[in-house]
Protein backbone atom coordinates (compact mmCIF):
# COMPACT_ATOMS: atom_id res chain seq x y z
CA UNK A 1 0.00 0.00 0.00
CA UNK A 2 1.22 3.57 -0.78
CA UNK A 3 1.17 4.76 2.92
CA UNK A 4 3.02 1.97 3.96
CA UNK A 5 5.59 3.06 1.28
CA UNK A 6 5.37 6.98 2.11
CA UNK A 7 5.81 5.93 5.78
CA UNK A 8 8.87 3.89 5.24
CA UNK A 9 10.80 6.14 2.91
CA UNK A 10 11.95 9.03 5.40
CA UNK A 11 13.73 6.39 8.07
CA UNK A 12 15.22 3.93 5.50
CA UNK A 13 17.41 6.91 4.22
CA UNK A 14 20.32 8.25 5.57
CA UNK A 15 19.94 10.28 8.63
CA UNK A 16 22.04 13.40 6.79
CA UNK A 17 19.38 14.03 3.80
CA UNK A 18 17.90 17.73 3.82
CA UNK A 19 14.46 18.29 4.53
CA UNK A 20 12.90 21.95 3.86
CA UNK A 21 10.13 23.52 4.32
CA UNK A 22 7.54 24.46 1.19
CA UNK A 23 4.54 26.40 1.29
CA UNK A 24 1.51 24.82 -0.84
CA UNK A 25 -1.47 27.12 -1.30
CA UNK A 26 -4.09 25.49 -3.02
CA UNK A 27 -7.02 26.54 -4.30
CA UNK A 28 -10.03 24.83 -2.20
CA UNK A 29 -13.65 24.67 -2.84
CA UNK A 30 -16.07 22.42 -0.70
CA UNK A 31 -19.36 22.42 -2.52
CA UNK A 32 -22.10 23.06 0.74
CA UNK A 33 -19.43 25.56 2.55
CA UNK A 34 -17.91 27.57 -0.08
CA UNK A 35 -20.01 29.71 -2.49
CA UNK A 36 -16.69 30.65 -4.42
CA UNK A 37 -13.23 28.98 -4.03
CA UNK A 38 -10.49 30.20 -2.31
CA UNK A 39 -6.74 29.72 -1.54
CA UNK A 40 -5.84 28.06 1.71
CA UNK A 41 -2.03 27.85 2.16
CA UNK A 42 0.11 24.98 3.90
CA UNK A 43 3.39 24.45 5.58
CA UNK A 44 4.74 21.07 4.44
CA UNK A 45 8.27 19.25 5.65
CA UNK A 46 9.46 17.81 2.40
CA UNK A 47 12.23 15.78 1.49
CA UNK A 48 14.47 16.87 -1.80
CA UNK A 49 12.98 13.03 -3.45
CA UNK A 50 9.62 14.37 -2.49
CA UNK A 51 6.51 15.08 -5.35
CA UNK A 52 4.03 17.24 -5.12
CA UNK A 53 1.86 14.60 -4.97
CA UNK A 54 3.28 13.40 -1.69
CA UNK A 55 3.24 16.95 -0.58
CA UNK A 56 -1.11 16.47 -1.43
CA UNK A 57 -0.33 13.30 1.11
CA UNK A 58 0.82 15.07 3.70
CA UNK A 59 -1.09 17.58 4.00
CA UNK A 60 -4.12 15.26 3.67
CA UNK A 61 -2.79 12.78 5.96
CA UNK A 62 -1.61 14.98 8.46
CA UNK A 63 -3.35 18.24 8.59
CA UNK A 64 -6.60 18.37 7.05
CA UNK A 65 -8.14 15.19 5.90
CA UNK A 66 -11.14 17.14 3.91
CA UNK A 67 -8.46 18.31 1.35
CA UNK A 68 -9.47 15.70 -2.23
CA UNK A 69 -7.82 15.25 -5.13
CA UNK A 70 -7.51 12.16 -7.41
CA UNK A 71 -4.75 9.40 -7.26
CA UNK A 72 -4.58 5.80 -8.73
CA UNK A 73 -1.14 4.58 -9.50
CA UNK A 74 0.86 7.42 -8.82
CA UNK A 75 3.73 6.98 -11.11
CA UNK A 76 2.29 8.86 -13.93
CA UNK A 77 0.53 5.71 -15.72
CA UNK A 78 -3.22 6.31 -14.80
CA UNK A 79 -3.52 10.08 -15.76
CA UNK A 80 -5.70 10.71 -12.50
CA UNK A 81 -3.56 13.37 -10.97
CA UNK A 82 -3.09 15.94 -13.58
CA UNK A 83 -3.55 19.49 -11.95
CA UNK A 84 -2.98 23.16 -12.83
CA UNK A 85 1.03 23.09 -10.69
CA UNK A 86 2.14 27.20 -10.35
CA UNK A 87 0.44 27.82 -13.85
CA UNK A 88 1.21 24.93 -15.65
CA UNK A 89 -0.77 21.54 -16.37
CA UNK A 90 1.02 18.75 -14.91
CA UNK A 91 0.97 15.32 -13.23
CA UNK A 92 1.51 15.66 -9.27
CA UNK A 93 3.54 12.50 -9.44
CA UNK A 94 5.93 13.12 -11.70
CA UNK A 95 6.42 17.00 -10.53
CA UNK A 96 9.46 16.98 -7.68
CA UNK A 97 9.06 19.60 -5.55
CA UNK A 98 12.82 20.32 -5.98
CA UNK A 99 12.14 20.83 -9.84
CA UNK A 100 9.88 23.66 -8.89
CA UNK A 101 10.79 26.97 -7.53
CA UNK A 102 10.84 26.35 -3.41
CA UNK A 103 11.62 29.93 -2.70
CA UNK A 104 8.18 30.60 -3.30
CA UNK A 105 4.82 29.08 -2.72
CA UNK A 106 3.76 26.50 -4.90
CA UNK A 107 0.14 27.23 -5.91
CA UNK A 108 -2.09 24.14 -7.20
CA UNK A 109 -5.46 24.17 -8.40
CA UNK A 110 -7.61 22.26 -9.96
CA UNK A 111 -7.69 21.80 -14.49
CA UNK A 112 -8.87 24.40 -15.67
CA UNK A 113 -12.17 24.10 -18.53
CA UNK A 114 -14.18 21.37 -16.54
CA UNK A 115 -16.76 21.57 -13.84
CA UNK A 116 -15.28 21.79 -10.42
CA UNK A 117 -16.56 19.64 -8.06
CA UNK A 118 -14.70 19.85 -4.52
CA UNK A 119 -10.87 20.75 -4.50
CA UNK A 120 -8.57 19.81 -7.29
CA UNK A 121 -11.42 17.32 -8.24
CA UNK A 122 -13.37 18.11 -11.42
CA UNK A 123 -16.05 16.40 -13.78
CA UNK A 124 -14.30 14.33 -16.17
CA UNK A 125 -17.89 13.32 -18.41
CA UNK A 126 -17.65 16.17 -20.79
CA UNK A 127 -14.01 15.16 -21.52
CA UNK A 128 -14.65 11.25 -21.74
CA UNK A 129 -17.95 12.18 -23.79
CA UNK A 130 -15.63 14.40 -26.56
CA UNK A 131 -13.28 10.88 -26.49
CA UNK A 132 -16.48 8.18 -26.92
CA UNK A 133 -17.71 10.80 -29.58
CA UNK A 134 -13.94 9.80 -31.69
CA UNK A 135 -15.04 5.85 -31.59
CA UNK A 136 -11.67 5.38 -30.12
CA UNK A 137 -11.75 1.51 -31.66
CA UNK A 138 -10.50 -0.87 -33.63
CA UNK A 139 -13.22 -0.43 -36.58
CA UNK A 140 -12.39 -3.40 -39.24
CA UNK A 141 -15.06 -5.50 -40.81
CA UNK A 142 -12.97 -7.44 -43.29
CA UNK A 143 -11.88 -10.85 -42.05
CA UNK A 144 -8.20 -12.07 -41.75
CA UNK A 145 -7.36 -15.17 -43.21
CA UNK A 146 -8.07 -18.59 -41.17
CA UNK A 147 -6.19 -19.01 -38.44
CA UNK A 148 -4.17 -15.56 -39.49
CA UNK A 149 -4.03 -12.25 -37.11
CA UNK A 150 -4.34 -8.93 -38.34
CA UNK A 151 -0.67 -8.43 -39.68
CA UNK A 152 1.07 -4.83 -39.38
CA UNK A 153 4.55 -4.01 -40.15
CA UNK A 154 6.68 -2.16 -37.98
CA UNK A 155 6.74 0.98 -40.25
CA UNK A 156 2.82 0.80 -40.38
CA UNK A 157 2.79 0.81 -36.31
CA UNK A 158 5.43 3.23 -36.10
CA UNK A 159 3.06 5.66 -37.76
CA UNK A 160 0.55 6.10 -34.84
CA UNK A 161 3.15 5.07 -31.91
CA UNK A 162 2.95 8.55 -30.64
CA UNK A 163 -0.45 8.63 -29.99
CA UNK A 164 -0.39 5.87 -28.47
CA UNK A 165 0.94 6.68 -25.43
CA UNK A 166 -2.27 8.95 -24.21
CA UNK A 167 -3.35 8.35 -20.73
CA UNK A 168 -6.00 10.03 -21.00
CA UNK A 169 -5.09 12.78 -18.29
CA UNK A 170 -7.10 15.77 -19.95
CA UNK A 171 -3.38 17.98 -19.12
CA UNK A 172 -3.87 19.05 -22.72
CA UNK A 173 -7.40 19.52 -23.27
CA UNK A 174 -7.79 21.93 -20.27
CA UNK A 175 -4.72 23.84 -20.68
CA UNK A 176 -6.86 24.82 -24.80
CA UNK A 177 -7.91 28.33 -24.75
CA UNK A 178 -10.44 27.03 -27.47
CA UNK A 179 -11.18 24.54 -25.13
CA UNK A 180 -11.77 27.02 -21.79
CA UNK A 181 -14.16 29.09 -24.05
CA UNK A 182 -15.83 26.89 -25.88
CA UNK A 183 -16.81 23.29 -23.92
CA UNK A 184 -18.06 22.04 -27.14
CA UNK A 185 -14.59 21.04 -29.15
CA UNK A 186 -13.77 17.81 -29.35
CA UNK A 187 -10.30 19.39 -27.50
CA UNK A 188 -6.72 17.90 -27.94
CA UNK A 189 -7.05 14.46 -26.11
CA UNK A 190 -9.90 13.25 -28.38
CA UNK A 191 -8.40 14.10 -31.34
CA UNK A 192 -5.40 12.45 -30.49
CA UNK A 193 -7.22 9.36 -29.80
CA UNK A 194 -8.91 9.55 -33.21
CA UNK A 195 -5.28 10.10 -34.69
CA UNK A 196 -4.14 6.79 -33.07
CA UNK A 197 -6.78 4.82 -34.69
CA UNK A 198 -7.12 7.07 -38.03
CA UNK A 199 -3.40 6.22 -38.63
CA UNK A 200 -3.84 2.53 -38.04
CA UNK A 201 -3.64 0.59 -41.20
CA UNK A 202 -5.63 -2.23 -39.48
CA UNK A 203 -8.82 0.05 -39.29
CA UNK A 204 -10.69 0.36 -42.15
CA UNK A 205 -13.12 3.13 -41.39
CA UNK A 206 -12.96 6.73 -42.25
CA UNK A 207 -16.26 7.62 -39.93
CA UNK A 208 -13.43 9.28 -37.33
CA UNK A 209 -12.56 11.95 -40.45
CA UNK A 210 -16.11 13.05 -41.08
CA UNK A 211 -16.97 12.57 -36.94
CA UNK A 212 -13.76 15.88 -36.61
CA UNK A 213 -14.37 17.32 -39.82
CA UNK A 214 -16.93 19.52 -37.88
CA UNK A 215 -17.65 22.95 -36.27
CA UNK A 216 -16.30 21.69 -33.09
CA UNK A 217 -13.72 19.30 -34.53
CA UNK A 218 -10.24 19.97 -35.91
CA UNK A 219 -11.09 23.36 -37.28
CA UNK A 220 -11.36 25.01 -34.26
CA UNK A 221 -7.43 24.62 -33.16
CA UNK A 222 -5.79 27.61 -33.65
CA UNK A 223 -2.03 25.96 -33.38
CA UNK A 224 -1.09 27.22 -29.62
CA UNK A 225 1.02 24.18 -28.64
CA UNK A 226 -0.52 24.55 -25.39
CA UNK A 227 -0.96 20.96 -25.54
CA UNK A 228 1.94 19.52 -26.70
CA UNK A 229 3.65 21.41 -23.97
CA UNK A 230 1.20 20.34 -21.00
CA UNK A 231 1.47 16.58 -22.30
CA UNK A 232 3.23 14.52 -19.35
CA UNK A 233 3.51 11.79 -21.73
CA UNK A 234 5.77 14.16 -24.48
CA UNK A 235 3.02 13.49 -27.59
CA UNK A 236 3.68 15.63 -30.00
CA UNK A 237 -0.47 16.73 -29.92
CA UNK A 238 -0.44 19.97 -32.35
CA UNK A 239 1.19 17.54 -34.91
CA UNK A 240 -1.23 14.73 -34.54
CA UNK A 241 -3.51 17.54 -34.88
CA UNK A 242 -2.24 18.94 -37.94
CA UNK A 243 -1.84 15.22 -39.46
CA UNK A 244 -5.65 14.75 -38.56
CA UNK A 245 -6.14 17.95 -40.57
CA UNK A 246 -4.07 17.20 -43.71
CA UNK A 247 -6.20 13.73 -43.57
CA UNK A 248 -9.01 15.53 -43.77
CA UNK A 249 -8.40 17.35 -46.63
CA UNK A 250 -6.99 14.70 -48.54
CA UNK A 251 -10.08 12.59 -47.24
CA UNK A 252 -7.95 9.48 -46.45
CA UNK A 253 -5.24 8.87 -43.38
CA UNK B 1 -15.97 -15.87 -31.85
CA UNK B 2 -16.91 -13.75 -34.59
CA UNK B 3 -13.50 -12.46 -36.19
CA UNK B 4 -14.94 -8.91 -37.32
CA UNK B 5 -15.02 -5.85 -35.15
CA UNK B 6 -18.88 -4.56 -35.60
CA UNK B 7 -18.93 -1.16 -34.96
CA UNK B 8 -21.16 -1.48 -31.52
CA UNK B 9 -22.52 1.58 -31.75
CA UNK B 10 -24.42 3.72 -34.46
CA UNK B 11 -21.84 7.07 -35.52
CA UNK B 12 -23.27 10.05 -33.89
CA UNK B 13 -22.22 13.28 -35.73
CA UNK B 14 -22.79 16.65 -34.90
CA UNK B 15 -22.67 17.80 -38.36
CA UNK B 16 -26.02 19.67 -39.73
CA UNK B 17 -26.86 17.66 -42.70
CA UNK B 18 -25.81 18.81 -46.41
CA UNK B 19 -24.33 22.19 -46.85
CA UNK B 20 -20.83 23.45 -47.45
CA UNK B 21 -18.13 23.08 -44.46
CA UNK B 22 -17.10 26.81 -44.32
CA UNK B 23 -15.11 25.77 -41.27
CA UNK B 24 -12.93 23.96 -43.70
CA UNK B 25 -13.30 26.32 -46.36
CA UNK B 26 -12.28 28.80 -43.74
CA UNK B 27 -9.03 27.30 -42.43
CA UNK B 28 -7.67 26.49 -46.44
CA UNK B 29 -8.92 29.75 -47.38
CA UNK B 30 -6.32 31.25 -44.62
CA UNK B 31 -3.20 29.19 -45.44
CA UNK B 32 -3.92 29.85 -49.15
CA UNK B 33 -4.39 33.68 -49.04
CA UNK B 34 -1.63 33.59 -45.94
CA UNK B 35 0.70 32.56 -48.49
CA UNK B 36 -0.31 34.77 -51.26
CA UNK B 37 -0.83 37.52 -49.51
CA UNK B 38 3.36 37.56 -48.14
CA UNK B 39 4.23 37.86 -52.27
CA UNK B 40 1.68 40.76 -52.63
CA UNK B 41 2.03 43.10 -49.37
CA UNK B 42 6.25 42.78 -49.77
CA UNK B 43 5.89 43.19 -53.42
CA UNK B 44 3.53 46.46 -52.86
CA UNK B 45 6.05 47.58 -49.95
CA UNK B 46 9.40 47.04 -51.96
CA UNK B 47 7.39 49.01 -55.49
CA UNK B 48 6.08 51.63 -52.95
CA UNK B 49 8.78 52.20 -50.81
CA UNK B 50 12.51 50.78 -52.09
CA UNK B 51 12.44 50.69 -55.81
CA UNK B 52 13.26 54.48 -57.32
CA UNK B 53 13.18 57.40 -55.10
CA UNK B 54 11.78 55.36 -52.33
CA UNK B 55 9.40 56.37 -49.86
CA UNK B 56 9.77 60.50 -50.91
CA UNK B 57 8.22 59.45 -54.36
CA UNK B 58 4.70 58.57 -53.11
CA UNK B 59 2.09 61.82 -53.92
CA UNK B 60 -0.98 61.99 -55.56
CA UNK B 61 0.64 61.52 -59.13
CA UNK B 62 2.48 58.73 -57.73
CA UNK B 63 -0.73 57.04 -56.88
CA UNK B 64 -2.18 58.06 -60.22
CA UNK B 65 0.98 56.69 -62.44
CA UNK B 66 0.25 53.16 -60.65
CA UNK B 67 -3.12 53.15 -61.58
CA UNK B 68 -2.53 53.57 -65.26
CA UNK B 69 -1.40 50.57 -65.52
CA UNK B 70 -3.97 47.44 -65.26
CA UNK B 71 -1.49 45.08 -63.31
CA UNK B 72 -1.66 47.56 -60.31
CA UNK B 73 -4.99 47.56 -60.72
CA UNK B 74 -5.72 44.04 -60.48
CA UNK B 75 -2.59 43.50 -57.92
CA UNK B 76 -4.44 46.44 -55.13
CA UNK B 77 -7.56 44.45 -55.72
CA UNK B 78 -6.65 41.18 -54.65
CA UNK B 79 -4.68 42.43 -51.79
CA UNK B 80 -7.90 44.31 -50.80
CA UNK B 81 -10.04 41.22 -50.95
CA UNK B 82 -7.85 38.57 -49.93
CA UNK B 83 -6.47 40.49 -46.76
CA UNK B 84 -9.87 42.41 -45.79
CA UNK B 85 -11.03 38.65 -45.79
CA UNK B 86 -7.93 37.16 -44.05
CA UNK B 87 -8.38 39.44 -40.94
CA UNK B 88 -12.31 39.72 -41.22
CA UNK B 89 -12.33 35.96 -40.85
CA UNK B 90 -9.83 36.16 -38.43
CA UNK B 91 -11.65 38.67 -35.95
CA UNK B 92 -14.82 36.22 -36.55
CA UNK B 93 -12.44 33.57 -34.92
CA UNK B 94 -11.55 35.73 -32.29
CA UNK B 95 -14.96 36.68 -31.49
CA UNK B 96 -16.06 32.56 -31.53
CA UNK B 97 -13.93 32.43 -29.21
CA UNK B 98 -14.36 34.98 -26.61
CA UNK B 99 -17.88 36.54 -26.84
CA UNK B 100 -19.65 34.34 -24.59
CA UNK B 101 -23.16 35.97 -24.71
CA UNK B 102 -24.54 34.62 -27.91
CA UNK B 103 -26.94 38.06 -28.72
CA UNK B 104 -23.44 39.50 -28.23
CA UNK B 105 -21.39 37.36 -30.55
CA UNK B 106 -24.19 37.30 -33.34
CA UNK B 107 -23.99 41.36 -33.34
CA UNK B 108 -20.08 41.56 -33.32
CA UNK B 109 -20.26 38.83 -36.20
CA UNK B 110 -22.65 41.29 -37.94
CA UNK B 111 -20.82 44.62 -37.66
CA UNK B 112 -17.52 42.38 -38.46
CA UNK B 113 -19.47 41.23 -41.68
CA UNK B 114 -20.83 44.80 -42.33
CA UNK B 115 -17.90 46.70 -41.84
CA UNK B 116 -16.23 44.24 -44.13
CA UNK B 117 -18.74 44.48 -47.00
CA UNK B 118 -18.72 48.30 -46.77
CA UNK B 119 -14.95 48.69 -47.28
CA UNK B 120 -14.87 45.62 -50.12
CA UNK B 121 -17.70 47.45 -52.14
CA UNK B 122 -15.71 50.76 -51.71
CA UNK B 123 -12.46 49.54 -52.19
CA UNK B 124 -13.32 48.12 -55.11
CA UNK B 125 -15.11 50.96 -56.45
CA UNK B 126 -12.17 53.63 -56.13
CA UNK B 127 -9.68 50.99 -57.64
CA UNK B 128 -11.95 50.25 -60.73
CA UNK B 129 -13.39 54.25 -61.08
CA UNK B 130 -10.32 55.93 -60.17
CA UNK B 131 -9.37 58.85 -62.17
CA UNK B 132 -6.73 61.41 -61.44
CA UNK B 133 -8.01 63.91 -64.17
CA UNK B 134 -11.75 63.42 -64.07
CA UNK B 135 -13.09 65.65 -67.20
CA UNK B 136 -15.48 68.27 -66.49
CA UNK B 137 -13.68 69.76 -63.52
CA UNK B 138 -12.63 73.10 -62.71
CA UNK B 139 -8.72 73.36 -63.21
CA UNK B 140 -7.79 74.63 -60.19
CA UNK B 141 -8.96 71.50 -58.39
CA UNK B 142 -6.53 69.14 -60.86
CA UNK B 143 -3.27 68.11 -60.00
CA UNK B 144 -0.98 69.68 -62.33
CA UNK B 145 0.13 67.03 -64.60
CA UNK B 146 -3.43 66.83 -66.20
CA UNK B 147 -3.03 69.70 -68.56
Amino acid sequence: MSTAIADRAPASGPESIQTFTVTVIIRRFLPGIDLEPRWEDFDVEMLPTDRVLDALHKIKWEQDGSLTFRRSCAHGICGSDAMRINGRNRLACKTLIKDLDISKPIYIEAIKGLPLEKDLVVDMEPFFDSFREVQPFLIANSKPKEGKERVQSPEDRARFDDTTKCILCAACTSSCPIFWTDGQYFGPAAIVNAHRFIFDSRDESNVRLDILDDKEGVWRCRTTFNCTEACPRGIQVTQAIAEVKQAILRGKP
Amino acid sequence: MSLTIENPRAPRTRRSPGGVNWEKWGWVYMRVSGVILVVLIFGHLFVNLIVGEGVKAIDFAFVGGKYANPFWRIWDFAMLWLALIHGANGMRHLVNDYAANEKLRKLLLLALGGSTAVLLVLGSLVIFTFDPCPANSPADLLPSFCS
